[in-house]
């Protein structure tokens, strides 16, 4: 088929013009306005104005053209009937070869990065990994099991705050603070999963909502069990077999570590949306009124899906404490739990290399990029709303395992 | 008992706030069946615009009840224009999607339109001058009532009136009617289903602005994060009267201000969105259809 070059006609010109007058009309009161209320004065910035009116018109003409192509491809591929619809990443990744060399490549790195880098460096690894443990958790909930679950920072809040407490009150290690916390957590995720059994997805979007906020209320103000805002400083950093690490050697153990966690996390993640349970995880997420007919208890499947991700979250709690040695309840916002949103939803959904290379760019790029920092949270709510419109099957796309019984030869529908 | 009629009239203020809002919350769900998360947004979203539209009318030394006006106008125009951008861009590719993927859609619009407000603006709290005049008739009952709470309880009874107007005879509210009980056989009468989610928007938007002008006026400061809480609880009270019942989301924002009035009063002021959000997560567990609403049994 001969390639037709895309243009624009005067209409989508015109339609151009009228999202940029549109845009600069909305940005009027809040980019060309800035009040000071006090003094009673306002500064005018009518630059800020004709850059939004630019941008908003050249995004405009962007879409019309990325519209044309679709159609042109569209077309394309209803001709050739394209059975291969595999991204260039997924095709790399079945070659064995360039795969092994892959992970090889990764290992050495990941092993290295601590003894290249300075500390510096190396904690913010380690805050990216423990958000990548976070994404992995919340994938169980919102990715395989389809619950979409707006607390999940209570849960974390719920292992850093159990670690901190036992360790103040008990004198309790990291070590056994590890399994408790997480116990803990799953015990919360047990707690809240149980009357939100009922709801539609919407409705436990905005109870699990409530139910993290309570927490970080209640952590905020009963100040008898938890100090209150000013948190609990002082939570020693995990023990290398009763060694006294300095603090720089400390940090790489605590990078080690993550990095072991992380790893296995990845491997039980993977082998339990394999297991029985992982697959009644996604027959819930595509249709509970079919699953529950299937014979599956929705019960058990819910429930386990909460306590398993919690339990996820718990741990990475108990690592953050440990890490930052201070814990108080403005780590555990609802933005806290909207970055893993973000994570979880950028990465695709299910996806666990997704989520993995998600984390880690998320949390990565904001550092890396300081003067870009301040948009941090901006960028997160437009990468939200355009990966939903534009791409709802995230960055890397789960591959659905498929059965083929040996020596047949299944007919396309 | 003076201490209990006071509780009593904040309570009232604060629901008539909550319910203006709540009012957006529930016509949005009728209609497309999806919690707009971003609706607190807007509401912050008015409030600030009636600053800086206040500020700069200031300069013209014009009559409070015009500064008022101009002020209100600006905000309606602005969230309405706002809300309707919203559902354009962030709902409106998502009809057919699954149910998740507007509500995350949604959840990253409010984060968007926060940070973008705090970024343009700044994120320290701003003092809202006083729309509202003081009345001389209510001067003896200054420690009972303000004129700030009287005005916040007609204005909201006056659009509470219009609005059920509104649905029930206007062309537009009709189609509404319609639209929210089957979207498909709406579109085959001759309804344009997305004209009428635009203006479920677009209303529902300059109710929000309503709510946060008067509000902001009443309590002297906006800040870039006041959506949020506002919207949660508004959410609540569209929960609890009935979500997609416009008389279900008004009683609802009544009895979550009454409640929290009351909790703070006479148990603890800082416990007082633990009270909302407990209330909310009740009510969902032992009634998810609300006070006012059906239980709709889901269809396969």
């Amino acid at each position: 088929m001969a390639r037709r070059t895309m243009r624009l006609n005067g209409r989508d010109i015109g339609s151009a013009l009228l999202t940029a007058l549109w845009f600069a009309f909305l940005a009027l009161p809040f980019l060309a306005v800035k009040i000071n209320p006090v003094e009673q004065t306002v500064t005018w910035r009518w630059h800020a104005i004709i850059y939004v009116a630019l941008a908003a018109f050249l995004l405009s003409l962007g879409g019309s053209l990325y519209r044309q192509y679709r159609k042109a491809h569209l077309a394309r591929k209803s001709q050739n009937d394209l059975s291969s619809e595999q991204s260039l990443f997924g095709r790399l990744w079945a070659t064995r070869k360039i795969r092994l060399s892959l992970l090889a490549a990764l290992t050495a790195a990941a092993i290295t990065f601590p003894l290249l880098f300075s500390t510096y460096q190396t904690n913010i690894m380690i805050t990216a990994l423990i958000y990548v443990m976070l994404g992995l958790g919340l994938n169980i909930v919102v990715g395989v099991a389809g619950l979409l679950d707006l607390g999940y920072v209570a849960f974390y809040a719920v292992g850093a705050y159990s670690y901190a407490l036992l360790n103040l009150h008990f004198g309790i290690g990291f070590w056994s603070a590890l399994p408790i916390s997480a116990l803990l957590a799953a015990f919360f995720g047990v707690i809240l999963g149980f009357p939100v059994l009922r709801l539609r997805g919407d409705y436990l979007a905005i109870v699990t909502l409530g139910f993290g906020e309570i927490i970080r209320l209640i952590l905020e103000n009963w100040n008898a069990f938890s100090k209150g805002p000013s948190g609990i400083a002082n939570i020693p950093r995990p023990g290398f077999f009763g060694l006294d690490l300095t603090l720089e050697g400390a940090i790489i153990y605590l990078y080690y570590l993550m990095l072991g966690l992380v790893l296995f996390t990845v491997f039980v993640v993977n082998r339990l949306q394999n297991s029985r349970i992982g697959r009644a995880w996604f027959a819930l997420r595509e249709d509970e009124i079919a699953c529950q007919a299937m014979g599956i208890d929705k019960t058990r499947t819910k429930l386990t899906a909460f306590a398993l991700g919690a339990t996820w979250a718990g741990m990475a709690g108990v690592i953050f404490a440990a890490k930052t040695t201070f814990v108080n309840p403005a780590s555990f916002t609802f933005l806290e739990s909207a970055i893993i949103l973000c994570i979880v939803v950028l990465g695709g959904m299910g996806s666990i290399i997704g989520v993995v290379l998600a984390a880690l760019l998320l949390i990565l790029l904001p550092e890396y990029l300081r003067p870009l920092a301040d948009y941090r949270m901006l960028a997160f709510g437009a990468v939200l709303v355009a990966m939903m419109v534009f791409r709802p099957q995230g960055l890397v796309s789960r591959v659905r395992r498929t059965y083929v019984p040996a020596g047949k030869n299944i007919p396309d529908e | 008992m003076d201490y209990f009629i006071e509780l009593f009239f904040s309570g009232l203020t604060r629901g008539s706030i909550y319910a203006l809002i709540a009012l957006g919350y529930t016509m949005v769900y009728g209609i497309i069946g999806l919690i707009n998360f971003a609706h607190g947004e807007i509401y912050m979203i008015g409030a600030f615009t009636a600053l800086a539209a206040a500020t700069i009318l200031s300069f013209f030394s014009l009559p409070l009840p015009a500064l008022l006006f101009l002020s209100l106008a600006a905000a309606v125009i602005w969230a309405s224009a706002y809300g309707y951008t919203i559902e354009k861009l962030a709902y409106r590719p998502l009809r057919h999607a699954p149910r998740l993927s507007p509500l995350i859609s949604a959840i990253g619009m409010s984060i968007f339109l926060q940070n973008y407000v705090l970024l343009a603006q700044t994120p320290d709290f701003l003092p809202f001058p006083a729309l509202i005049p003081e009345f001389a008739f209510l001067a003896p009952y200054a420690g009972v009532i303000g004129s700030s709470d009287l005005v916040i309880l007609l204005t909201t009874a006056v659009i509470m009136a219009l609005l059920s107007l509104f649905i029930k005879f206007t062309r537009t509210g009709k189609a509404m009617r319609a639209t929210a009980q089957d979207r498909t056989m709406a579109m085959l009468v001759g309804i344009s289903v997305n004209r009428v989610i635009s203006a479920t928007f677009v209303v529902g938007s300059a109710l929000a602005a309503v709510g946060g002008l008067l509000i902001a006026s009443h309590i002297g400061q906006i800040n870039c994060f006041i959506g949020f809480i506002a919207g949660i609880k508004a959410f609540t009270a569209a929960v609890l009267g009935g979500i997609g019942s416009i008389p279900g989301a008004v009683l609802g924002g009544f009895i979550l201000g009454l409640t929290e009035s009351f909790a703070t009063g006479y148990v603890s002021s800082d416990y007082e969105d633990v009270f909302a959000f407990s209330l909310l997560v009740l009510i969902l567990i032992f009634r998810p259809a609300g006070l006012l609403g059906k239980a709709a049994p889901e269809k396969v």
